[in-house]
Parts: structure tokens; sequence; C-alpha cells
């Protein structure tokens, strides 16, 4: 046994327990990089909260609640390509990534309206309009762009996750019998989605 | 297990490799071996903690003499936040985790190594990433960082030297300690040897777990922070600038609730190798095995909740002060119970006054001293008359430096011949041990004196009256250092052309020591099965040892 090489024994090793461990693990990571942001977020709707109230009839709730909707399907999606894949149907899990990254491209586009939306009205970080309103109506949009500038940002990796879990799937490295990689993305993903969900509420739907 | 005569196993780690071609620089550079891998952050964390020390020793000469010696005040300011930034985030919190650790706790485990090999290899090539921008960072336009190693707003955000690409390199050394910790935490999880429960497990492995959990839950919150005040600088956004509502002290908070657990980043580790050396060097089982092990993961705990003791002269109410002041004496107990188990081992215990002992007894001495001070700036009063003095630079440099620090090389000392499989100069060492703590107290403790005078710290110049202790912690500065380039002289030339070490030179008992020296690349050329506690030293009769 000694005789063995060790990226072998690094194949052979396999704990889908410990990789799911691993992963749960790094999304707490995620939950405390975005809880700083929610205590800021906190702090600033106590001292400004009838600012806050104003500032956020400005964002357009239909293209929020649009944006939702897109986000959650996709999170539906990537776990029926998980399913697929338990079922060793190997195209249609194929199928339902690329639709879980084609909602992802959906929500950016949205995302990208929405954002030059408020540039044409003069709305963005330092700009003139928005140093001549009040203090809490600066601050609620430098944390929505704050904010939604990093989700956008973990959108963009969940998609690279999900093309390469993609390219696993084609080459058969992710099996009907051993597909934690692709559960993991799943895990990332729906991590994405859910803080989606408290930005939602936190910026569109408190007026 | 109780074959400890390990036959001499066919080849060592160096010999065989995870790559290709198992010598080269590329066999280690690519290499998934975590013994392989501590060695190269033992390499990288060595070089870097000497240009640290190096820019300590420059700010002592810049302190020798009232008025401006061998450079200005911003030169000093630049050099005393690289020190900081550089012992800090490149030394002392990867420090001990990822060298020790990453040799040492599969090999304690009895596991072949770490759970996700190649994400190790990925955390050293991110700290190394990290490093390489901190050293890009010195040579950007507007000259280097200058605001201290907190980065406190607004001034970090106003200064017009190059805070973003360290502000940057500092956060991507934060992902490499959390996918370090992470990888931690599901090793001890899953790779545990069969036999070896949680309450079999090695307290050095107990205090990486609370360690890895700190890193995991605490890290991401500075580098928010991080992120925040970068996005500051370049877009104005306002959440730290009173002009646009923001609060600069949110600031300090965020930074803080970081940055206290990472103080216990810094000293568990620490005081696992210190659970480790003790039991070896008195030959007697740890005495409260369960409440040293409970104690580590209590300090995790309440080191969350006492992150505003930084600064409880930066505005905050009197309740929350008087809150803060309490829990962070309640992190005294846990301390406590350490100190008291390690000493209640050495009782009745055979002492064996090797160097790694003698190193662990200087960390005693010294972490007493930082600790007890400690205590002092936890009180509010106090703490407002020595806040932001060289009282606080000479407590955390005794806790961190003489504390921690101390205990790397007492790590350093007490592995030093599993790693390289080759014996240290034993009295050459233990007369470093003599020099280090006599210029580690000539360096710092009259910065104790002179704190609790009134100098401030971050100042180059100075009143006369304390023109005599600045000297003599100069001078302190000059053994210091020349004491440290001796350590690592014994060392190196124990490398090139030391004895070759017995396999189990100390008589220690865990399970790193019933592997040859150096150990093969599986660790063990048998499969581990775990029937003892940790510390059993009746098994020493059936083990093969150094004795003397």
């Amino acid at each position: 046994m000694s005789q063995s090489n060790g990226a072998v024994v690094n194949q052979l090793h396999r704990d889908d327990l410990g990789a799911k461990l691993g992963m749960w693990v790094f999304l707490f990571t995620e939950v405390l990089l975005f809880g700083g942001m929610f205590l800021v977020y906190a702090v600033y709707r106590f001292q400004f909260s009838d600012l806050f109230k104003l500032a956020a009839l400005e964002l357009n709730t239909g293209l929020g609640t649009f944006n939702t909707i897109v986000l959650l399907t996709s999170s539906l999606t990537m776990v029926l390509a998980i399913v697929a894949i338990q079922k060793n149907k190997k195209n249609l899990s194929l199928f339902y990534l690329a639709s879980t990254i084609g909602f992802a491209l959906i929500f950016m586009v949205v995302k990208y309206f929405e954002w030059s939306a408020k540039f044409s009205h003069g709305i963005y970080p330092g700009s003139e309009e928005l140093l001549n309103r009040q203090n809490g109506e600066i601050l609620f949009f430098g944390l929505y762009f704050v904010m939604t500038g990093l989700h956008a940002f973990h959108v963009i990796i969940g998609v690279i996750i999900i093309a390469v879990l993609m390219v696993f799937v084609y080459k058969n490295k992710i099996v009907h019998d051993n597909y934690v990689k692709l559960e993991n993305g799943g895990l990332y993903w729906h991590l994405v989605d859910l803080i989606w969900i408290f930005l939602f509420p936190l910026f569109y739907l408190i007026h | 297990m109780a074959d400890g005569n390990a036959h001499v196993a066919a080849k060592s780690f160096y010999e065989e490799g995870t790559t290709k071609k198992s010598t080269g620089i590329t066999s280690w550079l690519f290499s998934t071996d975590h013994k392989r891998i501590g060695l190269m952050y033992l390499v990288t964390i060595t070089a870097f903690f000497f240009v640290g020390a190096l820019f300590g020793v420059l700010m002592r000469l810049e302190l020798m003499a009232p008025g401006e010696t061998i450079m200005g005040a911003q030169e000093y300011n630049t050099l005393f936040t690289l020190h900081g930034v550089i012992m800090i985030f490149l030394f002392i919190i990867p420090g001990i985790p990822a060298i020790f650790g990453n040799f040492f706790l599969p090999l304690q485990l009895g596991a072949k190594d770490v759970a996700f090999p190649r994400l190790n290899l990925l955390s050293y090539w991110i700290y190394l990433i990290g490093s390489v921008l901190v050293i890009l960072s010195l040579f950007m336009q507007g000259g280097p960082i200058d605001t201290g190693w907190t980065f406190y707003v607004p001034y970090s955000v106003r200064t017009t030297t190059s805070v973003s690409l360290p502000l940057f390199a500092a956060f991507v050394l934060g992902f490499s300690s959390i996918l370090t910790g992470l990888n931690f935490i599901v090793t001890i999880h899953r790779m545990r040897a069969p036999g070896m429960n949680f309450f079999r497990m090695p307290l050095f492995g107990w205090s990486i777990y609370a360690t890895a959990w700190i890193q995991v839950i605490a890290t991401p919150v500075v580098g928010i922070t991080i992120l925040l005040v970068i996005i500051e600088r370049s877009f104005g956004v306002g959440i730290f600038d009173p002009a646009l509502g923001g609060d600069p002290i949110l600031f300090q908070h965020l930074f803080w609730i970081y940055s206290h657990p990472a103080v216990y980043i810094m000293i568990l580790p620490a005081m696992g190798v210190v659970s480790e050396i003790i039991p070896t060097f008195s030959r007697r089982t740890i005495f409260g095995y369960t409440p040293i092990a409970m104690s580590s993961l209590a300090i995790a705990f309440v080191g969350y909740l006492v992150w505003a003791h930084h600064m409880f002269t930066s505005g905050m109410s009197d309740t929350s002060r008087v809150i803060f002041s309490l829990l962070t004496y309640i992190v005294a107990l846990p301390s406590g119970v350490k100190v008291f188990n390690w000493v209640a081992t050495m009782y009745k215990g055979s002492i064996d006054p090797k160097p790694p002992f003698l190193w662990v007894m200087s960390f005693v001495f010294l972490f007493s001293i930082g600790g007890l001070t400690g205590l002092v700036l936890g009180s509010i009063t106090a703490d407002i008359h020595v806040h932001d003095t060289y009282f606080v630079v000479s407590h955390f440099h005794y806790v961190m430096f003489g504390g921690t620090g101390t205990i790397v090389f007492a790590a350093l000392y007490y592995w030093f011949p599993k790693m390289f499989g080759k014996m240290y100069n034993i009295k050459w060492a233990n007369i470093n041990a003599l020099f280090y703590i006599i210029a580690f107290n000539v360096l710092y403790f009259p910065k104790f004196i002179m704190g609790y005078q009134g100098m401030p710290r971050r100042y180059y110049d100075y009143l006369p009256e304390f023109a005599d202790l600045q000297m003599l912690s100069t001078i302190g500065s000059w053994i210091m250092f020349a004491t440290l380039v001796s350590i690592f002289l014994n060392l190196y030339l124990a490398i090139k052309k030391g004895k070759k070490a017995h396999n189990n030179p100390w008589g220690g008992v865990t399970l790193e020591w019933q592997t040859s020296s150096p150990p093969p690349l599986l660790n063990f050329d048998r499969e581990i099965t775990v029937n003892h506690e940790p510390y059993d030293f009746s098994q020493l009769k059936e083990l093969d040892y150094e004795s003397k």
C-alpha cells in the first residue's frame, strides 16, 4: 500500500457526507458575509426608517417580483436536474441545468434594466441627484447597489459553477451513483436564491 | 497500535510525492500531500516573519533616540502598518494551523491526509497570491499603506496612499484562512481513525477544531467590511461617511467582530500545542482532558461576544461598556482552566526539561503577564487611562508574540525531528530559549512602564523623559533579532548535517510518534485503530522511544 501513488488514493477516497459537510460549512461563511451587510442595513434602517420607506417607493416592485419568481423557478430546475441524474437521465439533467442558467441570465438582464433605469434618473453612488437628497435616502440607495450588486456577483459565480457542472455531467463525471458535486452546486444555488428572498422584501416591499 | 516499532517504511514523503515527479520545485508546488503543504507554509511564513521582524527592528531603531533618527513620520507610519499587516495576516493567523495543523492534524488523527487535499493546496496558493498582493501594494502609486493594520475609517478612505490593494490582499488571505478552517472541520469530523472518538482525540485537534470554527464564522465579516472600505474608496457610497449619514464607529464594530475572535484564531492552536508538549515531557497523562477540550470551545464562543472592549473610548453607551467589560473578564475563566490544568499535569510528573518544554515554560510566564495585563485593559476605568498607549502595544506583544510566537518555536522544536528526520543541537536550543526570554522582556517590558506613564502608540517621536526606556527597548530588539537568527540557524544546520533523529525522540504517545521520521506519503505503514486515551503513557512500555 505504501507504494501506491497519493493521487490514486485521493480518487479512491470518496466521502459524500464529508463533501456535503464541507459545502454546508462554506455556506455558513456566505451567510455571514451577507450577514455583515444585513447588520449594516438593520442599523441604518433603524436610524432612518422614514426615509428608507420613502426611498423604497422608487424601486420597481413589479420587476422585483418578476425576478423573485424567476430565481425561485431556477431553484426548481436545479432540483429537477439532480432528480434527473438520480434517474440516470443525462440529457434531461443537462436540459434542466441549461434552464437554470437561462433563468439566471433572465434575472441578470432584468437587473441590468433596473440598474440602468436608476442610473438614467441620476441615481448612483456619488451622483449629484443623490447627494442633494437626505442622508437616509443616500444610504438606502448605497445599500441597494452594494447588496444587490454583491448578490448579482454571486449569481454570476453560480452560472459559472453550473456551466462547469454541465461539463461534468456531459463527460459522465457526474453520474447516477456519484452526483455529490451536483448536489453541492445545487446547495450553492439555493443559497443565492435564499439571499434574494431576504433582499427582495427588505428593499422592494417595506414601504 | 501496540506495535510501536514501526518497521522502517520504504520511502518517506520526501522521496515519494503525489505528483508524477517526486522531486523538484513542481513536486512541491503542486503536491496535495498535507505534509508537503505544511512545509511550504513553514518556509513562506518564516520568510514573512523575518520581514515583519526586520520592520520591527527598524521601528525600534527610529525610536532609539528622540527626534528623527533614521526615518520621518510618514515612513514610520508605513512601517508600523506593514509590520502589523505582515505579522497579523501573513504570520500569526495562518502560523500554527497552516504549518503544524496541516502537518500534524492528519497524523494525530491516524488519517492519510486531510479531507480535501486539493482544496488544501488551493488554500496555499490563495495564501501565496494574497502575500504577493501585499508586496505589490508597496510599489503602487501613492506609496505604501499608512493606516495601521486596523484600517480605521475615515482615514483609510481619505488617505492618498495605496489602501485598496492591501485591503484586497487581506480579503484574499481571509479566503485562504476560511478554506483551511473548513478543511480541518471536515477532517476532524470524517477522517478520525477507527476507535478514535472525539474524546480520544489529542487536545491539539480540539484546539484546531475550535479555531477552525472561528475562522469559518468570523472571517467573512471582516471580508465584507474590507470590501465596504474598498467600495467606499472607489464609489463614495457613504456607508461609513458621516456627511452622507454613515457611521465610522460602525466600521469599528464590524472590524472587531472579526478581529477580536481572530486573536483566538491566533492563540487557541498555541494552547493546543502546549497541551501536547506538557504531558510528553512530564510523562503523565493530561490533567483534566475534558475541561481543557471544552475550554477551547468556550473561549471560541465567548470570544465572539467581547469585541467592543477595543472601543471603550470610541463612543458607546455605558451599559454596553459595562456588559462588554464583564464578558471580557469571563474569557479569563476558560483561559485559567487551561493554565491550572497544565500546571496540575506537571505535578508529580517526571519532568524532562528538553527544549520544547523550556519554550512552553517561557510561554506560561510571558502569556501570564500578557493575560493579566489584559484584565487591566478589560476594566473600563483603567483602559481609559492606558488606551492607545504603549501599554496596549506591550500587552498584545506579550500575548501574541510571547504567547503564540513562543509556541511556534516550541512546536518547531517539538515536531522538528518528525518533520525532517533530523535532530538539532539541544544545548544550543536551550541557550536560545534563555536568550529569548531575556530579550523578550528587555524589549517589551519597558513599554508597560512607558505606556503607564502616557507614551502614546504609533508616534515616531517622544518626549525626552522616555529616552532611557526607549533605548533599553531598542537594545532588546537587537538581542531578540540575533536570537531569532540563531534559532533558525540551529534548525537549518540540523537539516543540513544534523544526526538522524529517532522516530520517537521524546517518548510521546500520540499517533504521530508511532510512524517513521519523516513519515511515509500515506503517514502510516499499517491501518490505525485506537483503543487508548490520547495521553496514556502506559503505552510507552510497548512503544519504541529514545530513553534518556
